[in-house]
């Protein structure tokens, strides 16, 4: 009986989490008519269409402490149509919005790059491909959603594989289920998947992996079964569609998140980018994992396992010095290995543990590190 | 035996058939072009003296040889000028050196040289005579055939016909054959006939060429310019030579009234202050002057410094009114601006400089400023960059300052007068770069240039204003197409009451503001 209300429940609680993605769908078509509503009866009322949003400038861009997150200012900026500098802006983003507004209704995506030529047929040219990105970055400012929910896609991708049976909700595929753990390879971390409900979870957390040739490594060595872990490949630093999905798999399905990087400041960077978030993406909210954890290469594990490494160079010295001026970076672990950095001035990639054998990263280093995170 | 060294006398027309080149005859298409200069300029002149708005025919015929290079062509000038009196007929088209315009007045051509080696050249290269028929409105035309003797410099008259003339025609009309090669000589004659159609906008020139193609360049205009007046000299002007000329036709018997008598703007005041610096008794009677005197009385007159300017009055420049006339005519310019100097002089020889600048029209985008350059009406066509206006235009004034910019097509016209233009070779191509002359050009290019700036920045606020309409009707439907597509509306909303207020509100700076 108190079984049977505890699977109840659980059905529930996934029955809910199976609506989330449409539902974010909702939103961000709102967030669009509105946004052409406002524009439409400014006209109607003869007034230049105008419309006001967050200033994105540097000076307008401050760490929160609470969100563990950097978010904008106070300080908004208005375009309006009256002002000769912004008319044409303004009107490359009412495109855009009226584009994405149609690719969101149709359940249709599209890249970066195809944004920049879909304008060329409503001869809105852009002069060049960092012109559209940057006013879809102004579109994702005025809605409040990432693009990736507004289904414009960047072209990098990354994998991800692991015990999760996943539900597809674009056209052709809706209520589809499939199990990331179907191939070997992984499975690429695109629109659809983005898209898709989590379904059923039999992993008890996420591991993140930098390199390719580690999650590969990780996956052949059954670390999904022996860790109980889905495991995501970043391909560097992580795209931000790969970022919202790690935040979902810790939000939605309460799973610890642990990040395994190259010991050095960019492999670094790359943790702190899921973690916190990066201040390009300061108007956006839910794209980074406040409370996944930073579990490795650190440079203390350069010393404490005697890894092969490399001389850091003068511009790995001066990116963690500025590390040091990082309100991200204030956590105590975080300044113990920038400092562990400085002093032994080297770094090591993920694959240096191959001294020990293929197998010992995952059969004894991991282990240690996962206890060893319980502290932290 | 050694033969003794032979010495002979050479007539003026047997010396310029020695050196042709000086006269711009140095070849096929050299002279074809120098041909056509001298019979339209000797017509032109014909006409403005007597105040006639010239009416000038030209045809240039192939008579032999090949159609490209150099040939046997035939050419017919004719204008409806005064006409020549039937008796100078032989003399005026025949002897080298012989003419109407040895006189202090402002004329096309100076010498009376160029017209008869036109002839001279026609007569060496094809040895045919030539044809003039002239009449000056009397009862008779007169239909004369003549050769050049070349020796003796005389006219040889080989027939002479006289036809009636019912209607009064009076004009000249001057054919004979002559070598050119045209093909090569069309583009400068072709410019040279559009510039005198700019520098004589009250003229009709009609070109019919070798290919039976007809140019015709109507007058804009039958307003004339003042016809110069023949004055004395300037006592700056004067030599030692043309000094004992003077003296020896005097009437004068003192030098005081020698002075005043010969010399432009010399009253008594002058003529005692002069002489009293001069060192010489006014009373002294001019024929009694000794050799050394003459040449101390000379040098004085050009050093002493009280003379007035010279009178301009000899002088019979275009005119703002004519200038412009002109320049919209054959380019007509999007503007146009003509500015005249005040009478000036150097060494005794006046002269006025009117200059005009022209925007847009015709005038071709060379990167640069288009120079059109005349001296006494006549445009000048070769070594442009040796001219004084070159100089000007090009080194001395600073367009960027006027807010003309290099792709702009701007054309300046600098029309020079006098009695003496300062050619600086035999082959009047190019004005010497005297220092008045330069000056009174650079002021009046600079003035013109000024009142251009003007019309420049006038004109890019009103090119900037459409631009940014432009900006407005291309960028606000489309922000009221797409909203309403995004709203999920039916009806567009109407923007024109918006493009209605763009034009009323400068910028309107909202860049950024807190809240």
């Amino acid at each position: 009986m108190k079984k049977a209300t505890k699977k109840k429940a659980a059905a529930e609680k996934r029955a809910k989490k199976i609506g989330l993605v449409k539902e974010k769908k909702a939103k961000v078509l709102t967030a669009l008519t509105g946004l052409g509503e406002q524009l439409y009866n400014q006209m109607t009322h003869r007034q230049f269409p105008w419309i006001q949003m967050p200033n994105r400038s540097i000076h307008n861009i401050q760490y929160d402490q609470k969100l563990r997150q950097y978010i904008l200012g106070s300080k908004s900026v208005k375009r309006s149509s009256r002002n000769i500098k912004h008319i044409r802006p303004l009107t490359q983003l009412v495109w855009t919005a009226s584009f994405v507004d149609e690719l969101r209704g149709q359940d249709r995506t599209s890249t970066l790059r195809d944004v920049f030529y879909s304008a060329q047929a409503y001869e809105m040219s852009f002069t060049d491909q960092t012109e559209s990105d940057n006013i879809i970055t102004d579109l994702e400012t005025v809605i409040g959603h990432s693009r990736e929910d507004f289904n414009v896609f960047p072209e990098e991708r990354s994998s991800i594989f692991g015990n999760l049976v996943i539900e597809y909700t674009v056209p052709g595929y809706e209520g589809k289920r499939m199990s990331l753990s179907s191939h070997p390879d992984g499975m690429m971390i695109g629109p659809a998947l983005t898209n898709a409900e989590f379904a059923e979870c039999k992993a008890d957390k996420v591991i993140v992996i930098e390199k390719g040739g580690l999650f590969t490594r990780f996956v052949e060595e059954k670390v999904h079964d022996k860790h109980k872990a889905i495991l995501v490949h970043t391909a560097g630093q992580a795209p931000r569609a790969t970022r919202s999905l790690i935040r979902r798999l810790n939000q939605e399905l309460d799973l610890p998140v642990y990040i395994f990087c190259d010991a050095d400041p960019w492999g670094m960077h790359i943790a702190m980018v899921i973690i916190s978030g990066s201040a390009n993406a300061a108007h956006l909210r839910d794209l980074n994992t406040p409370d996944a954890k930073w579990a490795g290469v650190w440079a203390s594990d350069i010393v404490d396992y005697d890894l092969p490494s490399d001389k850091l160079t003068d511009l790995d010295i001066k990116r963690l010095y500025e590390f040091g001026k990082d309100p991200r970076y204030e956590g105590k672990l975080w300044k113990r290995e920038i400092e562990t950095f400085l002093k032994i001035k080297k770094k090591a990639e993920q694959e240096a543990f191959s001294r020990y054998g293929l197998a010992y990263i995952v059969d004894k280093y991991l282990p240690a590190k996962l206890e060893e995170m319980e502290k932290y | 035996m050694k033969a003794a060294e032979v010495f002979q006398e050479i007539s003026p027309a047997d010396f310029f058939y020695r050196n042709r080149d000086i006269a711009g005859f140095t070849n096929p298409t050299r002279a074809i072009y120098s041909t056509v200069r001298e019979l339209v300029e000797n017509s032109l002149d014909a006409c403005e003296v007597h105040g006639i708005p010239p009416d000038i025919y030209m045809r240039i015929s192939h008579e032999s040889g090949p159609a490209d290079g150099p040939g046997v062509y035939r050419v017919r000038v004719a204008d409806n000028g005064l006409g020549v009196p039937s008796k100078l007929i032989p003399s005026a088209f025949g002897q080298v050196l012989f003419g109407s315009k040895y006189k202090l007045r402002q004329t096309r051509g100076q010498f009376g040289l160029g017209g008869k080696m036109a002839i001279l050249y026609g007569q060496i290269t094809t040895h045919s005579e030539a044809t003039i028929i002239s009449s000056t409105g009397a009862t008779k035309i007169h239909d004369v055939r003549l050769r050049i003797d070349i020796q003796r410099n005389q006219p040889e008259k080989i027939k002479e016909i006289t036809h009636p003339n019912p209607d009064r025609w009076h004009g000249t009309i001057v054919e004979f054959s002559t070598e050119a090669d045209y093909t090569r000589a069309m583009p400068k004659i072709l410019d040279y006939l559009k510039e005198t159609a700019i520098v004589a906008p009250y003229a009709n020139l009609t070109f019919v060429d070798p290919r039976g193609r007809l140019y015709r360049f109507e007058r804009a205009t039958a307003q004339m310019p003042e016809p110069p007046k023949e004055t004395i000299l300037h006592p700056h002007g004067v030599d030692v030579e043309t000094m004992k000329r003077v003296i020896d036709v005097t009437q004068a018997r003192s030098l005081h009234a020698f002075m005043k008598m010969h010399f432009q703007r010399v009253g008594d005041t002058i003529a005692r202050r002069f002489l009293e610096k001069a060192g010489i008794p006014g009373k002294k009677n001019p024929k009694k002057l000794t050799n050394e005197e003459i040449v101390s009385l000379a040098n004085s007159m050009k050093n002493f410094e009280d003379f007035l300017p010279p009178d301009s009055s000899c002088l019979s420049p275009l005119g703002e009114e004519l200038l412009k006339a002109g320049i919209e005519k054959e380019l007509s310019p999007e503007y146009v601006e003509v500015y005249q100097r005040k009478p000036s002089a150097y060494s005794g020889f006046p002269f006025i400089v009117e200059v005009g600048a022209a925007y847009g029209g015709q005038i071709p985008n060379t990167g640069g400023i288009v120079l059109y350059r005349f001296a006494n009406k006549i445009p000048l066509l070769f070594d442009e960059a040796s001219d004084v206006s070159y100089k000007v235009v090009n080194s001395l004034v600073d367009w960027r300052h006027y807010k003309v910019l290099p792709d702009m097509p701007i054309a300046v016209f600098v029309h020079l007068c006098s009695t003496k233009v300062p050619y600086k070779t035999v082959g009047k191509e190019f004005i010497a770069d005297r220092p008045d002359v330069e000056r009174e050009i650079l002021n009046a290019v600079r003035e013109v240039a000024r009142r251009l700036s003007v019309f420049l920045s006038r004109k890019h606020t009103i090119e900037r204003q459409k631009k940014r309409l432009d900006v407005f009707e291309k960028f606000l439907p489309k922000i009221a197409l797409f909203s309403t597509k995004l709203a999920g509306k039916q009806k567009e909303p109407d923007v024109k009451p918006l493009l209605k207020s763009v034009l009323k509100h400068e910028e309107s700076d909202e860049e950024e503001s807190s809240s």
